[in-house]
């Protein structure tokens, strides 16, 4: 069962709710755990997993063999996105603008282009200290597009799924997805059996909450929601959901205490273990499905 | 005329709340009369929630394009779909289905299909938005859910801010910015005078921090930091403070945790204008006077702001010193 943490707007809990979960979740169950937040993965700082693996992914883009190419510009009409352009007896290409479709190679007439792996980030695995199977995509700082990353990030099948002795477990996947509402977040959400939105009882919290939830119900994953930080702002969202017949699946209450443990790099359930069977409720929840 | 663009790299560090606060003290000083406003967050487009402003114009933005089945003309060969990098065709009942979300707009679809019986369709994605607000003109933008191109929806809305600044010799353009460091955010960067950074100290914000300083001297744009709630967690305050000093990049105010930002959201308003002696409020008053200095007289090469690149690798998760 794959189970998504989202919100939309960002900062307002999704790594807190993800890492506790996660947490929560190993006792009984085979955890897998992915950071989908390519731009500023931060899931790591809270899980401290032995990152003992790493590989270099992107987008495969065109190389013109020069001596073959007839300068015809078939290319370059086919290329959607002007990654590839003939000028005079020269033909270029932008790595950059690049999307990786592979069109322009075969397209071809002279089979002079063949492709090359561009790299745009890595995908780096290991094991946490409880036994969650952790993965996270690092885009490289200057590139543009952390789809391609995240597409091969939720290939990753670690090596060997922990195991505890005696009872099968179940396995649970939970995704850490990135803030907003555009291609990251969708290619995040796409395949997901369930998503948890995290959001704050402020006006900003509610307008990007209903961006999510807007994703999510074209794409028809029930969806369940955590309120953080409650008591600051006011019970807009509160009423929203009520409307919209989501479920409040938990409330955090803004206490200074667990920000500042947070703040040092602890998980809540870590800092907090008063909130391990609020946890363990919003996770049995979830898996016996939020919209019955 | 000068561009401030507001960023984070990690979200929810209060972004919105100080670009709010600063479209309300720019009111008075250098700039006053002559400011305008973009709100480049266009997947989570918030600033329209404090400033209240009167909508004047709506223009639809298109963005990519996606590809669309003739079913009658089909011979279910599934040659698109093993030509499809996108996973965007799936079987259904039978046939080949383009699922739009997932569709890049590549077309490689189309120009492999035997039958000639896939087209190009374009999508109307999110639309261009102008108004009005108590502090100076608006550009702001709405994405529809899930949509692409959100960086060429930036880039529409910063493009339409410059026009009527320069239009109407406006000399300040404040943006606020995306999180992340990725599309989005290289197009609210692109081109802008001065980036202030919008930290939190704590170990996630410290980590975001050093990624969105390498993609903003990337993009060769000065910047300089500030730290909201900053008193939450002091050692790591302390941590980016010895962070920005060891790199050269000037540090330009503390904002101490103060439930009068969340109140000020509620009630829409800028904390400034909403409680001007909150601690919040005097703090930013006086991080905006530092940022006047610095746009109204820019750093030269060798001061603050214009450090040398961080070079140590910004990947590693954990490793701030």
């Amino acid at each position: 069962m794959r189970i998504v943490v989202a919100s939309g707007k960002g900062g307002t809990g999704k790594t807190t709710v993800s890492t506790s979960l996660a947490q929560v979740a190993t006792e009984r169950d085979a955890v897998r755990f992915l950071d989908c937040d390519v731009e500023a993965p931060n899931a790591a700082l809270f899980l401290h997993p032995v990152l003992d693996s790493q590989r270099e992914v992107g987008i495969r883009v065109p190389r013109v063999d020069a001596d073959a190419c007839t300068y015809c510009g078939r290319c370059a009409e086919v290329c959607q996105f002007h990654a590839i352009a003939v000028v005079g007896q020269k033909t270029l290409v932008f790595d950059d603008l690049c999307h990786g479709c592979g069109s322009c190679a075969w397209m071809c007439p002279e089979q002079a282009i063949s492709e090359t792996l561009s790299v745009t980030g890595v995908i780096d695995s290991g094991t946490t200290p409880e036994g969650i199977a952790f993965a996270q995509g690092v885009m490289n700082v200057g590139q543009t597009m952390g789809v391609p990353i995240l597409r091969e990030l939720k290939k990753w099948t670690p090596a060997r799924l922990p195991e505890a002795p005696g009872a099968p477990r179940r396995a649970l996947e939970i995704l850490d997805a990135p803030p907003g509402a555009s291609c990251p977040v969708v290619e995040t959400l796409r395949g997901a059996d369930l998503v948890l939105l995290v959001t704050e009882p402020t006006p900003f919290g509610l307008h990007d909450l209903k961006q999510v939830v807007a994703i999510a119900r074209e794409l028809g994953i029930p969806a369940g929601v955590v309120i953080n930080r409650d008591g600051i702002g006011d019970d807009a969202v509160g009423a929203w959901c009520a409307e919209s017949g989501l479920p409040i699946l938990l409330r955090i209450p803004m206490e200074r205490r667990i920000a500042e443990a947070i703040a040092g790099g602890r998980t809540l359930v870590d800092a907090a273990p008063e909130y391990r069977p609020g946890f363990r409720d919003l996770l049995e929840r979830l898996v016996a499905g939020v919209n019955p | 005329m000068k561009q401030l663009v507001i960023l984070s790299g990690k979200g929810g560090t209060g972004k919105t709340s100080v670009t709010a606060a600063f479209a309300h003290l720019a009111a008075q000083g250098p700039f006053a009369g002559r400011v305008l406003l973009a709100d480049a967050d266009v997947d989570a487009a918030n600033l329209e929630l404090v400033l209240q402003p009167r909508r004047l114009d709506t223009q639809p933005f298109r963005g990519g394009q996606v590809a669309v089945i003739d079913e009658d003309r089909c011979l279910i060969c599934g040659d698109c779909e093993s030509a499809c990098r996108f996973d965007a065709i799936v079987e259904t009942d039978g046939r080949w289905v383009i699922d739009p979300i997932a569709c890049d707009g590549c077309a490689a679809c189309v120009y492999q299909c035997p039958t000639e019986s896939i087209r190009m369709q374009e999508q109307r994605v999110g639309e261009c938005r102008l108004s009005d607000s108590r502090y100076g003109p608006l550009h702001h933008a709405h994405l529809h859910p899930g949509q692409e191109n959100s960086g060429k929806l930036v880039t529409q809305v910063r493009q339409r801010a410059r026009q009527q600044a320069l239009d109407e010799e406006r000399r300040l353009v404040i943006v606020d910015g995306p999180p992340g460091i990725g599309c989005p955010v290289i197009a609210a960067v692109s081109g802008a005078d001065l980036a202030l950074l919008v930290t939190e100290p704590t170990v996630s914000g410290i980590h975001d921090l050093r990624r969105a300083l390498g993609t903003v001297q990337h993009f060769g744009v000065p910047a300089l930091v500030c730290i909201n709630k900053a008193d939450v967690y002091p050692k790591g305050a302390r941590d980016i403070e010895t962070f920005c000093e060891a790199n050269g990049i000037a540090m330009v105010g503390s904002i101490p945790f103060d439930p009068s930002i969340a109140s000020a959201l509620v009630a829409g308003e800028a904390v400034t204008a909403y409680r001007p002696e909150a601690p919040a409020s005097l703090a930013l008053s006086a991080l905006w006077e530092r940022l006047v200095s610095v746009l109204v007289e820019p750093p030269t090469r060798q001061d603050d702001g214009f450090a040398e690149p961080i070079t140590d690798n910004l990947n590693q998760p954990g490793t701030f010193q």
